[in-house]
């Protein structure tokens, strides 16, 4: 039972040794060393499964049944997405993996600046932990974008970076690092879609996102992949002191797909928000994990996650909050709730503390459970028919997640998408 | 009022870090040589008179036990335990033909005098109300010294004895129910218990019966470089009720020992079992040298419908505990209850918490933990609440709060919440924080001084699960509280 088993290679490991044997290591800003690297630390441990404690709920050995090869660059989307709404917008566009300057917006304004990774950004990497769907990410990296936006910038348009697959039945690694100045000002809105929305493909994304001082930061993720996608992205932010950073995903696409954020203080009074809300059916899997360190004494974080899940769907949600032992006056709040419409539907939960100071605020709390029938039948004692009072009461309970974001635009967004996304939009106000 | 007082003067009367329970009996006993293999399990079954069933499920696990390794999930760190190293078997050396109680080794009835445990019955009835009486089943190192009250309860139909007696004389439920609630191949220590457990109490209350008077086993371990496995196993018939005390203490040694102990309980239809433990183990010096590493798999069974099984425990002492009473809520609207408080100070590690697994329909839980950690001590609660497809309306309520005294120690809270029915209802809160400066100011603006002040608040915080207490623990635990955090303000 207890036995470690050293499980043989499965199929998708044996096609990923495969795939970085024939891999060209000198592309991609990378150098083949640090590939090789990360590749022999993945293969050391192979795809994370169950009884990797950060990846219980979500067991990627069986999973992943097959690893699909590195896509291959240069190709042009037939259509390229419209903006996610009605606001000023810079957009960048990674196709495949690379990053695609010929697409997005031509110009940037002044304080902004796009380019692609170099060496020194993978190597001097954020992200924490070893994690071997990072270390995938390192190896294989086929390019991505570098946006550093300038100290005292206030940027009234939002950047977007849109991800894109174009072929089916590839794998697309891009590594982007966001550079925030202190005192800037910025929303990120970065969405991931595939070009057709039966296809399969894998994409392996790595976000590191650097926040200065007083910065105020607000990021969007917007998951809408293909239906039969898998979609791994791992996110790393450290945040300035006095920085005011939210952070929101909405996971509604793929079939296996999970966000893991790291978040780590590195200076004092700085405000964290990190919500989200997932909307699941048929067989999906969506997996949040989160890592939220306090490393320095007082600061706030809120986390807040929401999932509808239905059909046969799973949602996973792994909070840690942990508190280092300077780390006093923390105040750490999570919660994690979720609405479990259908018989088969499957929510997990692990909110997690992890407190080393004495003088500290921290709370978690977790729901789990069906529309309340109290409610439904207020509702329908008001002549609403139960399709519409479902809808509504799912609309009021996402709109909290939403709501505490407290920036127009993304709150009209959100809302927009999360209502075609229920198909409930005549709920419009 | 009064019961913090106690506490307080409790805390006055002893000396910093000293260890109430932590003499050595001197007492001649008999080992069984040290290091684990067939020969060992032979001699112990052998040692206790076992049919050849008992000795191939012993063998059984062992065979299984040397195919697993041990576990490193929980947030404890300690040296690697040298199984080889230990004794398997301890026991005090006996007289020919001991009839009654009288003839225990006195120095045995002395230790259990200075531990406050009445094993004669005369002295029990002198003093208290008989409502309030209790029967004791003794252990001392691996074996069962003396049970009290046996022949009163065999009135009731209650059968209360050493397992080791209970597989001579009762094979047919011992077979039926042992390892049914904890497979033989549950975990490492479980897997090892099954192997080479020595000693532990056996209860089983008939259909209908409520058990007259509380049980009790009282665990001590005194050899030096032995293991205690106990193994317990507690089956309430159909409509039966019995309420289970545990104690357990151990002498202040160098090394640490180690203790690996399985509880079964089994409630059949109507039935309800209480089980309450006081864990007192020696849990080291200030520096982290010596105590118990305490390692137990304990585990009920709500089989039947309407049942009930509620643990409380009050975790106080050893070195490192591992230990997650559960609850399989199987029959339809069964009850799972977990109440605890765990204390730790000085170096302790605990990994603590419960597991109420909703298999079956209306079943209800709850969980209550409150955690205290002190000096440089780790205390973590880790706890799983799962619904099954079939579990139709299963409800969980957990609260989860921890009090950190002074800024070197720590307090986790990783719980795992898993529905699998959309009519499950769970609920989880945690809480953290520290005594704050407005509570110790208004007690001390009205004439506390510091340590009563923290004594106060810290009583405050545990109120819930103390009252679960049944009366006798109630007192101890709230002592043991003073006892435990002693020293820890300042």
């Amino acid at each position: 039972m207890n036995a470690e088993a050293r499980v043989k290679e499965t199929q998708a490991e044996a096609s990923l040794i495969e795939q970085f044997s024939k891999l060209a290591k000198d592309q991609g800003g990378l150098a083949a060393e640090t590939r090789e690297k990360a590749f022999a630390d993945f293969r050391s441990a192979g795809l994370p499964h169950r009884r990797v404690e950060e990846w219980h709920y979500t067991d990627l050995r069986a999973k992943m049944r097959e690893a699909y090869a590195p896509a291959e660059g240069g190709r042009t989307p037939e259509v390229l997405p419209a903006p996610v709404d009605d606001g000023p917008v810079l957009r960048l566009f990674i196709v495949d993996g690379q990053y695609r300057a010929d697409l997005g917006s031509s110009a940037m304004p002044e304080g902004v600046t796009v380019s692609s990774p170099r060496e020194v950004e993978v190597k001097d990497s954020l992200f924490p932990s070893k994690d071997a769907v990072i270390d995938l990410n390192t190896a294989f990296c086929q390019g991505g974008v570098v946006v550093t936006v300038a100290p005292g910038t206030e940027l009234t348009e939002a950047i977007e970076i849109v991800h894109l697959v174009t072929q089916p039945e590839t794998a697309s690694y891009s590594r982007n690092r966001i550079e925030i100045g202190a005192q800037a000002s910025v929303l990120v809105i970065e969405r991931f879609e595939g070009a057709a929305s039966d296809a399969a493909y894998q994409t392996n994304a790595a976000s590191e996102i650097s926040v200065g001082d007083k910065a105020r930061v607000n990021i969007i993720k917007l998951q809408d992949e293909a239906k039969a996608a898998q979609h791994l992205d791992s996110v790393s932010i450290k945040v300035g002191a006095e920085a005011d950073v939210h952070h929101f995903t909405l996971n509604a696409g793929g079939d296996l797909s999970r966000t893991q954020m790291f978040v780590e203080f590195l200076g004092e009074e700085a405000k964290l928000g990190c919500r989200g809300i997932s909307i699941l059916g048929s067989k999906q899997h969506s997996d949040v994990t989160l890592f939220v360190d306090h490393a320095v004494p007082n600061c706030e974080s809120r986390e807040l996650y929401k999932s509808v899940i239905d059909e046969k769907a799973r949602c996973v949600f792994q909070g840690k909050i942990v508190v280092r032992p300077d780390a006093q006056k923390t105040d750490g709040q999570m919660m994690v709730q979720s609405l479990l419409l259908s018989e088969e539907a499957e929510v997990n939960a692990k909110p997690e503390l992890e407190i080393f100071a004495d003088d500290v605020q921290c709370a978690h709390g977790s729901t789990t459970g069906d529309i309340d029938e109290d409610l439904l039948f207020y509702l329908r004692a008001r002549g609403i028919p139960e399709a519409d009072a479902r809808k509504m009461l799912i609309l009021a309970f996402l709109a909290e997640a939403v709501e505490e974001t407290e920036n127009d635009r993304v709150i009209a967004l959100l809302e927009s998408k999360v209502r075609a996304l229920l198909g409930a939009e005549e709920y419009a106000e | 009022m009064a019961a913090v007082q106690e506490t307080i003067d409790q805390v006055k009367a002893i000396d910093v870090d000293q260890y109430k329970y932590g003499f050595v009996t001197d007492i001649e006993s008999e080992l069984a040589p040290k290091g684990l293999n067939e020969d060992i399990i032979r001699f112990i079954s052998e040692k206790k008179g076992e049919p050849e069933w008992m000795f191939q499920w012993r063998l059984d696990a062992f065979k299984r036990w040397q195919t697993m390794i041990e576990p490193s999930w929980a947030r404890v760190s300690y040296p690697k335990i040298d199984f080889q190293e230990l004794h398997y078997y301890a026991a005090p050396k006996k007289k020919e033909g001991l009839k009654s109680l009288d003839e225990v080794d006195p120095e045995i009835l002395e230790t259990y005098k200075k531990l406050g445990i009445p094993l004669a019955e005369q002295e029990i009835l002198a003093g208290v109300a008989p409502e309030n009486r209790v029967a004791v089943d003794a252990v001392f190192d691996s074996v069962s010294v003396a049970t009290t009250f046996k022949e009163e309860l065999a009135k009731a139909g209650v059968i209360f004895c050493p397992i080791s007696e209970a597989i001579r004389d009762y094979p047919d439920l011992v077979k039926k129910y042992l390892g049914s609630v904890v497979p033989i191949s549950d975990n490492y220590y479980a897997t090892l218990n099954s192997a080479v457990f020595s000693d532990g109490s056996f209860v089983y209350v008939p259909e209908g019966v409520r058990c007259p008077m509380e049980l009790s086993t009282y665990f001590r371990i005194n050899e030096q470089n032995t293991g205690q496995f106990e193994r317990t196993l507690i089956i309430a018939d159909k409509g039966a009720y019995v309420s289970y005390l545990e104690g357990c203490t151990a002498p202040q040694r160098d090394e640490n020992q180690l203790h690996a102990a399985v509880v079964e309980l089994v409630a059949l239809d109507d039935a309800e079992i209480k089980y309450s433990t006081v864990q007192n183990w020696y849990p080291g010096d200030s520096e982290g040298k010596g105590g118990i590493y305490n390692f137990v798999t304990k585990r009920g069974d709500c089989r039947g419908k309407n049942s009930k099984i509620a643990w409380t425990q009050v975790e106080t002492g050893s070195a490192i505990t591992w230990k997650y009473p559960s609850c399989i809520l199987r029959g339809d609207n069964s009850v799972g209850e977990f109440y605890s408080i765990a204390i730790s100070n000085g170096h302790q590690q605990i990994d603590s918490g419960t597991k109420m697994i909703h298999l079956g329909k209306n079943t209800s839980s709850r969980i209550i933990s409150k955690g205290i950690s002190a000096g440089v001590s780790e205390n973590t609660y880790r706890g799983q609440v799962s619904a099954h497809r079939k579990a139709t309306n299963a409800r969980n309520f957990t609260q989860c709060d921890s009090l950190l005294i002074g800024d070197k120690c720590g307090a986790h809270t990783v719980p795992y919440i898993e529905s699998k029915n959309a009519t499950a209802v769970f609920e989880h809160e945690a809480t953290t924080s520290k005594i704050s400066d407005d509570q110790m100011f208004y007690c001390q603006a009205r004439g506390l001084d510091e340590e009563e002040a923290v004594a106060l608040i810290v009583n405050g915080f545990v109120r819930d699960v103390i009252q679960q207490l049944p009366m006798e623990f109630a007192v101890e635990a709230q002592k043991l509280i003073g006892i435990s955090l002693e020293g820890s303000v300042g």
